[in-house]
């Protein structure tokens, strides 16, 4: 069923006794073509384009829990193109630039909202910085403006210019960056796998793979062995714990980045704002909610909450760019699992075993790589040779010395 | 206006009355009312509007969990967005405004989204605004966002103070009902430090709103009696107004302490709020339970109250909501409230009780096995439509319905760690589950045990257990006679059939049906019915709402409560003011800020400061007459270099390394070999990470065989004493080295340009020989200055200048640089700032941040063949790296435009001369650029690809941000003095 | 979090920087034949377990004792410290 305002109206006068499941809930077929592990947005999106744009017959999407539950139902919401490294800038480039076609494509409204996105610069040296990255953004095919401080005062007269610790010089403004509704990206992409033959098989664990001579040929899992010709693993938050499964040590630790948001406001920042001087960044969702968050808590965890210092971090931060903002109050906190890479860059590839491929090491960026990652798992799943624009995201590349290492952390993933 | 429902009785003062102003109209009350207390006293339903069709509301409960009664309190720096009425403690000249409401609450505007609710239905968003595409951010979303949000800020600062403090304690009590009260006394006389944290600012829970005795004592007057004697004692610490607000790792609570939001402008020097971090052995939750409501027919209306709150409103605060108030109940508490009433001579026109056995209740019609099936009154209740038990329809009038469906346990503190509550079938009700966060152990109510004598009991034996294991005996204390009714309780959550809406989430207006589409459209996960509804995110996160969106979820799945799904619960327990949370760190106070030993000194001369990290360092020193900062700049780059110049280096790092291996040690650290550095010479360093890339830079200067002073730059001072310290321990566990970080215990300057010695023979003591030959470049050695003063001195240079750094003990340094500026006048010496400084190391082309910027190797920065290969260090391994060493591999190179009057810019990327300009054919980029007054033109350096190869090629610097396209001619990055002639003079 | 230091008891964990996996500890030998090899398993490669950890904690705001914490990475339990010095030595580092 499509869904569109004429047919809201047609609904709200016949009683919304027309509205059909967003998706269904198949039982297991006994073996796919290809079978994804992980119904959050990146094995949504990735069963999508098999279908879709792969016409890859039988996809099934895996699920331990409910679809987008894990990091795309708790993320920040935050679209961007905003690379630096020839890496990932082809990536995320295309990961954009399908956002912008993404509503039209699912027939899903996601609220693609891009209202600019604003990283604050406080030092020369910062400038000096933005300067390289805007250029490579613009070189690259993506929208970069460098403001002074008084272009930051037009967009955000409301942050701290008097009496700031870390005065604001500028800022590297991307006005095709935005946020998006994130829990729409997986129903989105569920319900448009699904229209198209996916199964969608929610509470359903992969405990093991069966790895033949080298060869997987399908998942063992809560619900039954499922065959496939393919296995793809998507389980970010997870990737070490479902690939040691497969016998794999991965250059991956998973850590909890906290996000919060405030009770509701009526209107007050219109686009991204992020803190050059502190870790704090900040949008505005439609509902009125303060949406931001700040920095990982620094230790290793799988468990879905944080901390204090964080917390307490994150508002003092937020607070000194944004006095206004005292009497407001934090509603909620949340923690999702992150899966922080070695260079903070990601993984798409395959793997030793054949038949087995592997998506994850997307550290706190993976929801707005979510388009593009769909598509090039998709792509490498379908054809085995990578999507050029995911060609530097090779497992082997700290074997190689061809790190893509954006903060220049080094090899500290808890720092990226 | 007049307190047409207000009553005899209660716990007001009404010695003390106030006065306030609600929507712009001025009302009486008392001290210990709440705004909604005294509202209803004054005969006022209405004091809200939903968020989504902005229908009138009234309030629903008389807590922190209020959905419906939210105010924007005071104005100005102080306004307060979505205060709830229920906890807002009236303090004279109160000032409250309504919200989301225009132009008021009584005649809203927006209420017209209300006749378009059947559009407007559980996430009709998602399938619509798609066409055409540009239209959802220039039309339809800043429509959706401004129809949305609840209150409104006023833009201006919050001129109140916030504090944090911490506290230690073996038993955290959270909650002072009947089985806080008893754990506090237990633990109490046990000689436990004890806290017991209250939100409420009277302690006593629903003690102080029930009329059931303890013993001979009504349940208020044995509340205080008890506080009494805890506030008696030392070891007790009562926090009421406070609000545990979370339970983290090992003990640790978050605390909202109000403590001055109940005047209308906090005493002087007093903060308005503290948030406390309490470390406790222990922890007993004694939170109490939370009554629910039940949805049906326009349930919402102002007047439809939990008969919890009705019951608070009367006996607390002696406010009647409304003269005739009808029960609606599925359990007894229902009776007990029609009781209340009647014995404060309020007329209860019927009570409904949905159980066909329910009791009879003196005084009043008791309609059991009815249901309550609609409402009517536009902006209050003025009667319920009833189903009786046969079938039949009967309207009754009344102003306010207490509606009881059964009690909610407050598990939320149970849950911050992920841990799941459990199911109990005779409560029909969540209690909490075995996976409690460590050391937390829940009593009374929160664990289900719902009649006052449970809870006193389970009380007092939850702190004596809690007590007994961490070793303190606690001795039973003698517990009043109280109430002990066994609950009787039908579980019933909506009433089907109704013809209007049933709401669910008063605030953010889901409805029944909205439930029921969610189920349609298959989001039945609980998780998905949330985000997709959007039930149970609003400002009260599903207290008053969860659970029965669970259990119609549950009915319509045919699955039991349990199996549909829990809900569990996020820090905070209530919102939190982020004031609270920053507390002092905000403004200039949000990082500290570290001073040079010259600061005051180079106030005095009007130097420009900048922030260098935590530090603030002079970043130039103006003179009279200069208009603009590059005239100082240039003046003091060309005076250093024809004369001298003095910059102050003192945030450099310094790390002191002592010990037999210290030799031994450095030569892991630093990429290049330091064994063999003469004692008396300073060398030189390059760290990599062990990843192989640089990171940090610096010098080592040894004085003694086992002694040796190292230099970081000022971006790494902590970075680098980590590592070493990490190295030393962890590493090389048994190598004979200790280090101590010595960056604040010495000033440090460096004088620099050709007069540097002459100055300096002037202030260091004449027994020391500072000639070319006595003490050479790179030479280093224990001084003594101004008679005596003890200093360190080293011949490096930064500059590219003969050059020494000089430091003394940290609290000398203001003298030395008075003493340098003074022996330096014959000389012309000026201070120097660091944009002198990066001028001046730009034209030297040496590595600074911008270069060493956590991705270029020792390759890269032209230094590869520095790394030794003879020996381990820390990096040399994973440097050899193919990929790091490929034969375009950037490298370190100069640049200068080719037309003479064009500007370089740091963060400019490299293009070929001719050809495409984008991404895919970049060469590299400029790090640092900066306008040399030696060669009167703008310079750059930068990371070329095969730079080192490319000399004397003209590329292009490309800076689209700013349009701009120049020439540049590669050149070598030492552009003054390549040979380094001048530094050895 | 608290820490319960070795030498000065219960701390809170903000007192103290995180690196990571103790095994950072076991740095390969530089003369070995696979040395390359080993140093990036070394580096790049973590067991990651949804369990006890062995981890690197630095007291940074404190004594500068590197300290190595087991520690759930599910619950966050902490059921032993150490000095890391004194873990090196058992794993057999010395100079």
């Amino acid at each position: 069923m499509a869904y569109s305002g004429l047919r809201i109206i047609k609904e709200a006068l016949t009683g919304h006794k027309g509205w059909r499941p967003a998706w269904r809930d198949p039982a297991p077929k006994a073996h796919y073509d290809i079978v994804i592990v992980g119904g959050g947005g990146h094995g949504l999106a990735t069963a999508f384009y098999l279908a879709k744009r792969y016409q890859t017959a039988k996809v099934a999407v895996v699920e331990k829990g409910w679809i987008g539950g894990g990091n795309v139902g708790r993320n920040t919401t935050i679209v961007r193109s905003n690379y630096l490294l020839d890496g990932n800038q082809p990536f995320y480039n295309l990961s954009l630039r399908m956002w912008e076609d993404l509503e039209q494509e699912l027939n899903y409204n996601a609220m693609v909202s891009q209202r600019g996105i604003l990283n604050l610069v406080h030092t020369d040296a910062q400038r000096d910085a933005a300067r390289r990255r805007g250029n490579a953004m613009i070189l690259a095919g993506d929208d970069a403006e460098l403001l002074d401080t008084e272009g930051v005062r037009e967009l955000y007269p409301f942050l701290n210019f008097e009496n700031a610790r870390f005065p604001i010089k500028g800022g590297l403004l991307h006005r095709r960056g935005g946020t998006v509704r994130h829990d729409a990206v997986a129903w989105g992409y569920a319900r448009g796998a699904d229209r198209l033959g996916v199964d969608i098989i929610q509470n359903c664990e992969v405990t093991d793979f069966r790895i033949e001579q080298g060869k997987c040929l399908g998942v063992e899992t809560t619900k039954g062995f499922i065959g496939a010709g393919k296995v793809g693993v998507a389980v970010a938050g997870s990737s070490s714990r479902v690939m040691a499964k497969a016998g794999m040590r991965l250059p991956i630790e998973s850590h909890v980045l906290q996000a919060f948001v405030s009770e509701g406001l009526k209107p007050i920042i219109p686009g991204v704002i992020t803190y050059g001087a502190g870790h704090f960044y900040c949008s505005q969702s439609d509902k009125g909610g303060l949406v931001f968050g700040g920095d990982i808590d620094m230790y290793n965890t799988y468990a879905q909450r944080g901390n204090l210092p964080v917390i307490e971090d994150v508002v003092e931060s937020g607070i000194s760019l944004i006095p206004a903002l005292g009497r407001v109050r934090l509603l909620r906190s949340w923690g999702g699992i992150m899966d922080m890479s070695m260079d903070g860059s990601p993984f798409i590839d395959r793997t030793q075993v054949d038949g087995l491929y592997f998506n994850g090491g997307w550290c706190y960026g993976g929801f707005k790589a979510t388009p593009a990652s769909g598509l090039c798992f998709a792509h490498l799943l379908a054809t085995d040779t990578p999507h050029e624009a995911a060609q530097a995201y090779r497992l082997d590349r700290f074997r190689t010395g061809r790190m893509i290492d954006e903060k220049g952390q080094g090899a500290q993933p808890n720092l990226h | 206006m007049t307190e047409v429902n207000r009553l005899d009785g209660g716990q007001i003062n009404r010695a003390k009355e106030v006065s306030f102003t609600f929507d712009g109209h001025r009302y009486k009350g008392y001290e210990g009312d709440t705004l909604a207390s005294a509202l209803l006293a004054n005969g006022e339903r209405l004091m809200g509007r939903s968020f989504k069709y902005h229908r009138p509301r009234g309030v629903l409960t008389a807590g922190s969990e209020e959905p419906n009664a939210l105010v924007e309190l005071r104005k100005g720096g102080r306004q307060e967005p979505n205060t709830r009425a229920t906890v807002i403690e009236l303090f004279d000249g109160l000032e409250a405004a309504p919200q989301n409401a225009w132009p008021s609450l009584r005649f809203d505007a927006m209420a017209v989204n209300d006749r378009f609710s059947n559009f407007l239905t559980a996430g009709f968003y998602y399938k619509t605004f798609m066409w055409p595409k540009a239209f959802w951010e220039k039309i339809y979303e800043p429509i959706i966002r401004k129809a949305a949000g609840l209150g409104s800020i006023s833009f201006e600062e919050d001129p109140d103070l916030y504090d944090k403090g911490f506290l230690h304690c073996d038993l955290l009590i959270i909650g002072s009902g009947p089985s806080g009260l008893a754990a506090a006394l237990t633990a109490g006389r046990s000689g436990a430090r004890v806290i017991l944290a209250d939100e409420d600012f009277r302690m006593g829970g629903r003690l102080n709103s029930e009329t059931l005795a303890l013993g001979d004592q009504s349940g208020a007057d044995w509340a205080a009696a008890a506080i009494a004697e805890l506030a008696d004692m030392p070891n007790v610490r009562l926090m009421s107004r406070t609000t545990i607000v979370g339970a983290f790792d090992h003990g640790t609570y978050g605390a909202v302490e109000r403590v001055q939001d109940h005047v209308a402008v906090p005493q002087e020097g007093k903060p308005r709020q503290i948030f406390w971090r309490i470390y406790s052995r222990r922890a007993l939750l004694c939170a109490g339970a939370m009554e629910r409501p039940i949805a049906f027919a326009d349930n919402d209306r102002p007047g439809v109250m939990l008969a919890s709150a009705v019951r608070s409103y009367l006996n607390r605060w002696a406010a009647a909501p409304a003269q005739e108030i009808a029960i609606f109940t599925n359990n007894d508490d229902g009776h007990r409230t029609a009781a209340d009433l009647i014995a404060k001579g309020v007329s209860v026109p019927a009570v409904i009780d949905v159980r066909a056995d329910a009791p009879s209740v003196a005084g009043t019609e008791l309609l059991a096995g009815a249901e309550v099936i609609g409402t009517s009154g536009r902006l209050g209740l003025s009667s319920v439509t009833v189903r009786l038990a046969n079938g039949q329809t009967r309207k009754v009038n009344c102003g306010a319905l207490a509606v009881s469906g059964g009690w909610n346990p407050n598990v939320h503190l149970t849950c911050h760690q992920r841990g799941r509550p459990q199911w109990d079938a005779d409560l029909a009700a969540f209690v909490p589950g075995t996976d409690l966060p460590v050391g937390m152990s829940v009593a009374g109510a929160a664990m289900g045990q719902l009649s006052t004598a449970q809870a006193l009991s389970s009380g007092a034996c939850g702190a004596a257990t809690a007590l007994e294991a961490i070793g303190i005996t606690a001795s039973a204390i003698d517990l009043p006679e109280a109430e002990d009714a066994p609950i009787s309780l039908k579980p019933f959550w909506h009433v089907s059939g109704g013809k209007s809406r049933a709401w669910v989430d008063l605030q953010n207006d889901v409805t029944v049906k909205d439930v029921k589409l969610a189920h349609q459209e298959n989001f039945v996960s609980v998780e998905h019915l949330k985000r997709y509804t959007t039930l149970g995110m609003a400002t009260d996160q599903g207290k008053t709402s969860n659970m029965l969106g669970l259990a119609v979820m549950a009915e319509l799945t045919g699955k039991s409560i349990p199996e549909t799904g829990t809900t569990i619960f996020r820090p905070p327990y209530t919102p939190v003011a982020m004031g609270t949370l920053a507390g002092r760190a905000t403004g200039k106070h949000f990082h500290p800020t570290r001073k040079t030993p010259s600061h005051r000194w180079a106030e005095e001369q009007g130097a420009v400061f900048t922030e260098v990290g935590d530090w603030l360092r002079a970043q130039w020193f103006p003179k009279a007459g200069e208009t603009h900062w590059r005239q100082s700049v240039d003046r003091e780059v060309l005076q250093t270099r024809n004369s001298v110049g003095v910059c102050d280096v003192t945030t450099l790092g310094k790390i002191d390394v002592q010990g037999k291996d210290a030799a031994a040690f450095l030569n892991k650290m630093y990429a290049n070999a330091f064994a063999k550095l003469p004692v008396g010479k300073v060398r030189y360093g390059l760290m990599l990470r062990e990843d192989g890339i640089a990171y940090d830079d610096g010098t080592a200067a040894r004085f003694a065989e086992d002694h040796f002073v190292v230099t970081t730059t000022t971006a790494n001072a902590v970075l680098v004493y980590r590592n070493m310290e990490f190295a030393r321990q962890c590493l090389f566990p048994d190598m004979d080295v200790q280090l101590i970080s010595t960056t604040e215990a010495w000033a440090q300057f460096a004088v620099a340009g050709p007069n540097a010695r002459k100055l300096l023979q002037k202030v260091v003591d004449p027994e020391f020989d500072l000639s070319n030959e006595g003490f050479p470049f790179m030479a280093c050695g224990e001084v003594t200055v101004a008679g005596g003063c003890r200093a360190r001195l080293f011949r490096i240079s930064f500059s590219g200048e003969l050059a020494y750094e000089i430091a003394v003990p940290t609290r000398y340094g203001d003298a030395l640089v008075r003493r340098l500026m003074e022996a330096g006048e014959e000389f012309g010496v000026v201070p120097y700032g660091t944009e002198a400084l990066g001028v001046m190391r730009i034209e030297k082309g040496h590595a600074a941040g911008n270069e060493l910027n956590g991705t270029t190797s020792a390759l890269n920065l032209g230094m590869g063949r520095m790394v030794s290969k003879k020996k381990d260090c820390i990096g040399n391994t994973l440097s050899e790296r193919e990929g790091m060493n490929e034969e375009d591999a950037l490298k370190l190179v100069g640049f200068r435009p080719v037309k003479s009057d064009e500007t370089i810019s740091a963060g400019a990327h490299l293009m070929n001369a001719s050809g495409a300009v984008n991404a895919k054919v970049d060469q590299g980029y400029v790090t640092s650029a900066a306008y040399s007054p030696v060669l009167e033109s703008s310079i750059g350096i930068g990371f070329l690809k095969n730079g080192d190869a490319r000399k004397g090629e003209i590329i292009r610097a490309v800076n689209p941000l700013a349009g701009q396209e120049i020439q540049v001619e590669v050149v070598s990055a030492h552009f003054v003095d390549p040979e380094g002639e001048r530094l050895r003079a | 979090m608290m820490i319960d230091h070795p030498l000065l008891g219960l701390r809170d964990a903000q007192e103290f920087t995180y690196l990571g996996d103790a095994s950072l500890i076991d740095r390969p030998d530089w003369r070995s034949d696979t040395a390359q090899e080993e140093f990036h398993d070394y580096l790049y490669l973590r067991d990651n377990p949804a369990g006890e950890h062995r981890e690197l904690w630095y007291h940074e705001a404190g004594d500068r004792s590197w300290l190595v914490v087991t520690r759930n990475m599910l619950t966050h339990e902490i059921t032993q410290v150490e000095l890391a010095r004194d873990v090196a030595r058992a794993r057999g580092r010395s100079k």
